[in-house]
């Protein structure tokens, strides 16, 4: 019984969460019942995961209403992945969650706090779950509300600018998304995603059709800050609470980039699949510049949290140039650095955030000499940091691997080249954190630094720990990327 | 696969390298002294053929597998570690040890890597672990690990881009000898070379080894440059570049070394020579030239790191490294004079030490070969390396004029692990036949003919008795607090004129030009992407929404054409 409702659960587990959450007054209460919630999702992804891998995807009528008329859940390997990983991350953060919070939210806000984050998680779970176009709307208008607040929450006043304009970009991106999914169903009378792909057979070069690519292509690249698309970004992570920033660098842009792949393959498979229509090379273009542009940016920051935020922005662009690749070594390269990304730069926002939490700062020059005060957090940061420049032993270098044997696989050296060398401007941008953390002297601010209480360091460990784990056993995480890239690939044949 | 566990010998190094970081006093000088010690038995526990395989990435790869070759390294870069550990056990930064060890377990690691993923995972770890090392050197060593990281990992990706090439082409992970006939392959052979210290980046090692500590660049001196040999070795012997590459390194080498006056970066360059005698034995190819190339890095490391403790005691007592500064040290340091002595000896090939037995067998292949230049320019180097580390090290450091410090000898394990290798350099020059059983190949070489032994000794008395003349003449006819100066200076221009004369005044222009241009470079770079850049600054919420908008417009231009 459980087992076949398991893709309901995994939507309405949060948002009932969310409820009970905005409820109650303490803020430790409503931690409680989000830690409680947040901990059964990984359980329900992975239950759905195992389902998937062993029977194939599976089909749930929301509210007994037969698809394509009424709203379909459906999983394949590819969403299964994605709301293990969306799953996974909003569970680690919730311990974390409680000593950060409590500093950097006023106590009255607290319970509102676990409430929105709830929700949030809600709509990103939803985006990823849901068969319907519209409804992946819905659930991206649930999500970005609840980070629009999340952000505004922050106590740096620039957090409400930031906010400001996360708000105005988000909602472009998403009424472009509308208008693409509204051309789509003029043409076709459907909102069923599936339904949609089987009935545009014949109608892929239509003018209305085109039209609704291009809608949907910025639409959801303003989701995933694709260059130059990205700029509402580093202000949004940068003055956010941290731990919205964990949660948001690690997921937010992620289930885009799901979005992505599913119009790409699935339901506009045929039309992307038109030699004539130049769309994974303008996508390539544009990721090659944020892999490079971005990365060039970020060595110039002063602030740490912008630094990290333009090199996501940077990471966004090989998983995107993954999907441009449109072949399986590419493709899985991008799949898996989705979910090897969400890890590492997990892993560096909440080392990050531990430091706010000791010294309120994260100015490079504050942060001095940081790594003797702090060993064991700025240890865990420094290898997280190895995984964003693709060190072996660590899951960014499977993630480069992937890609540059797609490029090789297209005979592409000259990309093989640009994948290896942007990796080099990411070795000064965190060569330099490094040097400053670990070989400066001991910064006043440092000073009165200490290591995290184990409520914050423990959750960052077994992130690095995952990042290292997954550098070296790969079955799991690009075991299941290429099965996912293989799925995909069929639709766009 | 055979039945017994292997331990992989590599990973022993590394672990305790880790337990290093954290542990202190007597616990981690034991571990210091024993691990490698353990790592030594491990590597003679490995037997031929894969060891250990496993799965990578759907790849089958093979992370130790035995054969001579691999044990030779291996072998060496343990002794080393011991001899770095024992060094080392009154220096009181923990990063740099761990990071030491880091480094060397990654060294071993790459000396048993069966296949092309495993070298370039172990090869990975060694840069980060060596870049760690010259971190913890002197102020200013900072910037200098950073251009050291910065050229090593860009090394580490080229090798990457090979690696994966190769393996996408042939759809095999082995690692075996091959020719440089593809992109694929020059890209690894170039990532292999930048390791070596090979033009046109040969400026990392003595630019970033004499930042280091005085201890950690005993550690620097073994590993990084000898695996890139090892690789060449089992990857591509007889591979023709290689001898114009390695006759460069080792002209290269000697010419700065003569120029340079600070006593650890003329050791630094002098190890850019010593692997250019490696890699133009590799690249000469027959079982002698590949047989001496890798007999001379097992000695090199050993007679290197002599010199480097003798420098590295030197600079732990009186905080000075320059020759100017330094001189009449054998009155209070006869031990660390006598073992700098047999180091330098080593290196100069003087029979009865470790160098003679080694570097003669690729001159003798140079002639087997009918190689006649290459021959007489190896003998003309031989020459070279007697005056500028043969001689100029010991002579300024510990002779020449009475710098007035007194300094006392160093603390005993120092003088502990001098004395040990200055005796493994002679006992290998005494007795080769053991070290000649450890090679890959059957020898099938006497080192000790008269001829061989005339023939050194008279190119060692000519060149020395050069230097003294030089000097004789300097003195006379300048004023002894001046002369050093002078003579480096002097001399410094002179060589820079001979060598340098017609290709001077292009060479600075062009050289002006460059880096006129980088700093413009960098400025546009950062008018752009600095934190007050276009791409840095927040945008007004419009211009974010007119450049969606406009975004929208190209896609649907692009589309509709």
């Amino acid at each position: 019984m459980i087992s076949a409702n398991l893709p309901a659960l995994q939507v309405v587990l949060p948002l009932l969460g969310a409820v009970v959450c905005a409820f109650l007054q303490r803020g430790v209460y409503a931690w409680g019942v989000a830690l409680i919630v947040t901990a059964t999702m990984p359980f329900v992804a992975a239950g759905l995961l195992i389902q998937v891998m062993d029977g194939g995807p599976i089909s749930y009528a929301l509210g007994g209403w037969a698809p394509p008329v009424g709203i379909e859940y459906r999983v394949d390997v590819v969403n299964a992945f994605l709301l293990l990983l969306v799953s996974l991350i909003g569970a680690i953060i919730m311990p974390y969650a409680k000593a950060s919070v409590e500093k950097e939210i006023p106590a009255d806000r607290q319970a509102w706090f676990y409430a929105i984050y709830l929700l949030c998680l809600c709509g990103l779970l939803g985006m990823a779950i849901t068969g319907d176009a519209f409804n992946v709307f819905v659930f991206m208008e649930v999500s970005s509300l609840a980070a629009y607040a999340l952000i505004a929450m922050g106590r740096d006043r620039r957090a409400l600018l930031a906010a400001y304009q996360y708000l105005i970009m988000g909602t472009i991106g998403a009424t472009f998304y509308v208008i693409g999914v509204g051309l789509l169903y003029s043409m076709t009378g459907t909102l069923n995603m599936a339904d949609m792909a089987s009935r545009l057979g014949g109608i892929e070069s239509s003018r209305a059709v085109l039209a609704a690519m291009a809608f949907l292509t910025v639409g959801i690249s303003l989701k995933l800050a694709l260059f130059p698309l990205h700029v509402w970004l580093p202000n949004a992570y940068a003055y956010a609470p941290s731990i919205a920033t964990v949660f948001l660098a690690a997921t937010a842009t992620k289930v885009a980039v799901y979005l992505l792949l599913r119009y790409f393959f699935t339901v506009l498979g045929t039309v992307f699949a038109q030699q004539s229509l130049p769309i994974a090379e303008i996508v390539m273009l544009l990721s090659l510049a944020a892999m490079f542009g971005a990365s060039i940016v970020a060595v110039f920051q002063e602030n740490v949290k912008r630094m990290l935020a333009y090199s996501s922005v940077a990471q966004i662009g090989y998983i995107t140039l993954g999907i441009a690749l449109v072949n399986q070594s590419g493709l899985t390269g991008g799949i898996v650095h989705l979910f090897n990304h969400a890890l590492m730069k997990g892993a560096l926002f909440m080392a990050i955030g531990a430091v706010f939490y000791q010294i309120g700062s994260v100015r490079l020059a504050d942060l001095a000499g940081i790594g003797k005060r702090m060993p064991i957090t700025m240890g865990a940061f420094a290898l997280a940091g190895l995984s964003i420049i693709g060190v072996p032993g660590t899951v960014g270098f499977i993630s480069k691997w992937y890609l540059v044997l797609g490029a090789l696989e297209h005979g592409w050296w000259w990309l093989a080249f640009l994948i290896v060398a942007s990796s080099l401007i990411s070795v000064v941008y965190i060569g330099r954190l490094v040097e400053v953390i670990w070989f400066k002297p001991v910064s006043a601010a440092a000073k009165r630094a200490k290591e995290p209480p184990l409520s914050m360091l423990l959750p960052t460990l077994l992130l690095v720990a995952a990042t290292l784990y997954f550098g070296f056993d790969t079955s799991a995480t690009a075991g299941i990327a290429a099965m996912a890239a293989d799925w995909l690939l069929v639709g766009a044949r | 696969m055979s039945g017994t566990i292997v331990i992989p010998p590599g990973l022993i190094l590394i672990m305790v390298g880790l337990l290093i970081a954290i542990t202190r006093g007597h616990v981690r000088s034991i571990m210091l002294l024993a691990a490698p010690v353990v790592t030594l038995i491990a590597v003679w526990s490995v037997p031929d053929g894969v060891a250990y395989s496993t799965q990578f990435m759907g790849y089958e790869i093979a992370p130790v597998k035995g054969d001579a070759l691999s044990r030779l390294f291996a072998t060496i870069f343990a002794i080393m570690a011991f001899g770095g550990g024992l060094f080392s056990l009154n220096r009181e930064n923990n990063t740099e040890l761990a990071a030491a060890f880091v480094y060397a377990g990654s060294a071993v690691g790459v000396a048993f890597a069966g296949d092309l993923i495993s070298v370039f995972i172990f090869w990975e770890l060694m840069a980060i672990g060596s870049t760690i090392v010259v971190w913890c050197g002197r102020d200013g060593a900072q910037r200098a690990g950073m251009r050291y990281a910065s050229i090593h990992l860009l090394g580490g990706v080229i090798l990457m881009a090979g690696v994966a090439g190769e393996i996408a082409a042939t759809g095999s992970t082995a690692f075996n000898a091959m020719q440089p006939d593809s992109l694929a392959r020059w890209l690894i052979l170039a990532g292999f070379l930048i390791n070596a210290g090979a033009p046109p980046l040969s400026a990392w090692l003595p630019d970033a080894y004499p930042e280091a500590s005085w201890s950690g660049m005993v550690f620097l001196s073994a590993f990084t440059t000898k695996t890139a040999v090892y690789v060449l070795l089992r990857g591509f012997p007889g591979a023709d570049i290689l001898i114009f590459v390695g006759l460069f390194m080792v002209f290269y080498g000697i010419i700065y070394a003569i120029l340079e006056n600070d006593m650890r970066r003329i050791l630094a360059y002098s190890i850019v020579n010593q692997v250019g005698f490696m890699v133009t034995g590799i690249g000469i190819g027959t079982t002698m030239a590949l047989n001496g190339a890798a007999a001379h890095a097992f000695t090199h490391i050993i007679y290197k790191a002599l010199l480097l403790m003798s420098a590295g005691s030197v600079l732990y007592m009186t905080g000075k490294s320059k020759c100017t500064d330094l001189g009449g040290l054998f009155r209070t340091m006869p031990l660390t004079c006598v073992c700098g002595i047999v180091g330098a000896l080593a290196i100069s090939s003087f029979p009865l030490t470790s160098g003679f037995i080694s570097k003669s067998m690729i001159s003798q292949a140079s002639a087997d070969e009918h190689l006649v230049i290459v021959w007489m320019l190896l003998a003309a180097a031989s020459a070279g390396v007697f005056l500028h580390a043969g001689i100029k090290f010991p002579w300024f450091v510990f002779f020449q004029k009475d710098s007035g410090l007194r300094p006392s000898e160093p603390p005993w394990n120092m003088k502990a692990s001098m004395v040990l290798f200055s005796i493994l350099c002679i006992w290998i020059g005494v007795f080769p036949e053991q070290l000649y059983a450890l090679l890959p190949a059957t020898v099938n070489y006497v080192p000790y003919t008269a001829s061989h032994v005339v023939f050194q000794l008279q190119l060692l008395l000519f060149s020395g008795l050069a230097f003294f003349l030089l000097l004789g003449w300097l003195k006379r006819t300048l004023t002894i607090t001046l002369d050093i100066d002078w003579f480096y200076r002097g001399l410094g221009r002179t060589f820079e004129r001979a060598f340098h004369y017609k290709t001077s005044k292009v060479w600075g222009i062009a050289v002006e030009r460059a880096y006129r241009g980088v700093v413009r470079f960098v400025e546009t770079l950062y008018r752009h992407h600095g934190p007050q850049g276009i791409l840095a600054r927040t945008w007004p919420t419009g211009s974010m929404a007119f450049w969606t908008t406009l975004l929208l417009g190209a896609y649907l231009i692009a589309y509709y054409l």
